[in-house]
C-alpha cells in the first residue's frame, strides 16, 4: 500500500549511450510520521480540558435587625480575616487590641495553616471566621478565602464589612508591606 | 534429523495503515475540538475546589468583568419579555421587547436602556458598555433589575442565580451585587469558577479521601 510501483511496466529501452539512471526505491519509512501523528494526538487529548464551568455555593444570611437576632459568636471561638490589597491578608484572634498587638500579617498560603491550628485548638461550636474585605482587595481574594473555608470544612464563617478603623490599619500595613518590599 | 526450515519473514511491517488511523483520530479531535467563542465580556473566572457543574438553563447570569461593570444575561426568552415589558410599565423606559428578546446580555444605565438596545452587535462589547451602574449604594440599579427578574419568575421554580466574576474585580463592586440579591431575599446564588483539585492533605483532601461526597 505505501510502495508505489516503481517497476517502469517494462519495455521502454533507451537507446544506447544514454545512461540508466540508478532505480531509487521509492519506499518510505512512515515510522516518523506515525510517531509525528501520535504525538499531536495525544497532544491534542491533553490539552483539551473538558472545562465545566462549576459553581460555588454561596448562603447569604438575613440581615438581622434587631440585636437579640443576631448570632452570637463566643470571643475565644473567632478568628478574623481581612483581605487587603495586593493579596496582602491580615487575621486577629477574638477582638482587636485598642494598641493593635495581635494584628498579624499573612498571606494566602500560610493563613491555612493559621486555620488549620485555629481549628485544632477550638471546639467546634465555638469556631466562627469572619471574612473581612476591604475595598481594595479583589474578587478573587474573596473567593479564594471562602474555597479556604470549604478546604478546611468550617462550616461557620461570615462575611462582614469592615470598619473604619479596621480599614485604617489594612490601608497601613498594606502600606508598609509595599515598602518592606522594595 | 530434518528439521523444517521456516522461511525467513521481513520484519518490516506496512506502517501505512497504522498512519491511517493515527491521522483519522487527529483529524478527529482537531475538527471536534471547540475553541472557546470569544465572549462578548471577558471574564477569567478563580478557582476553587467546588466539584459542582454550574447549571446551564433557566440561569440568571449576573457578569462583573475586571473594571467591576455589571452586565446581566439570562437565558429565558419568555421571561426576558415579562421583564421588558415590566421595565417598560414601572419605569417607563419605552424598550423595544423583540430586540430585549434578543439581546444576549444587558447592560446600560436604566435610563439609556433603549439605546442600548438599538447598538449594533459590533457595538455590544463589554470594554465599550458602561454597565449597569451599582456602585452607588443609594441608586444601585441592580437592585431594580432583580425585583423585576424575580418578579417575573413567581410562581415557577426559581432560576440558578449564578455570579461569574472577573479575578481583577474589586470587592466593592461585589458587594454592591450581593446587596442588590439580598435586598429581594435572593440568599441563595452560586459562584461561576474554574474547577480545581483540594490540596493535598487538607480537611476535604481526607474526606474526598474517605470516599464521602463532598455535600456542597
Amino acid at each position: 500500500m505505501a510502495e508505489m510501483d516503481t517497476s517502469s511496466g517494462g519495455g521502454h529501452k533507451k537507446g544506447p549511450g544514454v545512461k540508466k539512471g540508478k532505480k531509487l526505491s521509492t519506499r518510505v519509512d512512515l515510522t516518523p510520521m506515525v510517531d509525528l501523528g501520535f504525538l499531536l494526538i495525544t497532544f491534542f487529548i491533553f490539552t483539551t480540558t473538558m472545562s465545566e464551568a462549576t459553581a460555588m455555593r454561596l448562603f447569604l444570611p438575613k440581615d438581622a435587625d434587631k440585636p437579640e437576632e443576631q448570632n452570637k459568636a463566643k470571643e475565644s471561638g473567632v478568628i478574623t480575616i481581612l483581605l487587603g490589597k495586593d493579596n496582602h491578608v491580615f487575621y486577629y484572634e477574638g477582638t482587636l487590641k485598642p494598641d493593635g498587638s495581635n494584628f498579624k500579617s499573612s498571606n494566602f498560603k500560610e493563613i491555612r495553616t493559621v486555620l488549620i491550628d485555629k481549628k485544632a485548638r477550638t471546639p467546634e461550636k465555638d469556631l466562627v471566621v469572619v471574612i473581612k474585605p476591604s475595598d481594595d482587595c479583589t474578587y478573587k481574594n474573596v473567593v479564594d478565602i471562602l474555597d479556604e473555608m470549604a478546604i478546611n470544612i468550617l462550616k461557620r464563617y461570615a462575611l462582614v464589612d469592615i470598619s473604619d478603623s479596621e480599614a485604617q490599619l489594612v490601608k497601613i500595613s498594606d502600606q508598609s508591606a509595599a515598602a518592606g518590599q522594595n | 534429523m530434518g528439521r523444517a526450515k521456516l522461511p525467513r519473514k521481513s520484519t518490516n511491517i506496512d506502517m501505512t495503515a497504522m498512519c491511517d488511523v493515527a491521522f483519522l483520530l487527529l483529524s478527529f479531535f482537531i475538527l471536534t475540538t471547540k475553541f472557546k467563542p470569544s465572549e462578548a465580556i471577558e471574564v477569567k473566572t478563580p478557582n476553587s475546589v467546588s466539584s459542582k457543574v454550574a447549571p446551564s438553563e433557566n440561569f440568571v447570569q449576573v457578569i462583573l468583568d475586571k473594571d467591576g461593570k455589571v452586565f446581566i444575561a439570562m437565558d429565558k426568552a419568555d421571561k426576558k419579555e415579562l421583564i421588558a415589558n415590566a421595565l417598560n410599565t414601572t419605569q417607563n423606559l419605552g424598550l423595544d421587547v423583540n430586540a430585549f428578546k434578543n439581546a444576549e446580555f444587558f447592560g446600560a444605565p436604566l435610563g439609556s436602556m433603549a439605546s442600548f438596545l438599538k447598538l449594533a452587535p459590533e457595538a455590544k462589547k463589554g470594554s465599550l458598555l458602561p454597565g449597569i451602574p451599582v456602585k452607588d449604594s443609594a441608586n444601585n440599579e441592580l437592585v431594580t433589575w432583580m425585583r423585576v427578574i424575580k418578579e417575573a419568575y413567581t410562581g415557577e421554580k426559581e432560576p440558578a442565580y449564578l455570579l461569574k466574576g472577573d479575578n481583577f474585580a474589586k470587592y466593592p463592586a461585589f458587594k454592591a451585587i450581593i446587596t442588590a440579591f439580598k435586598k429581594n431575599d435572593i440568599l441563595k446564588f452560586q459562584m461561576i469558577t474554574n474547577p480545581e483539585g483540594a490540596p493535598v492533605g487538607t480537611d476535604l483532601w481526607k474526606k474526598g479521601q474517605a470516599g464521602e461526597k463532598s455535600e456542597e
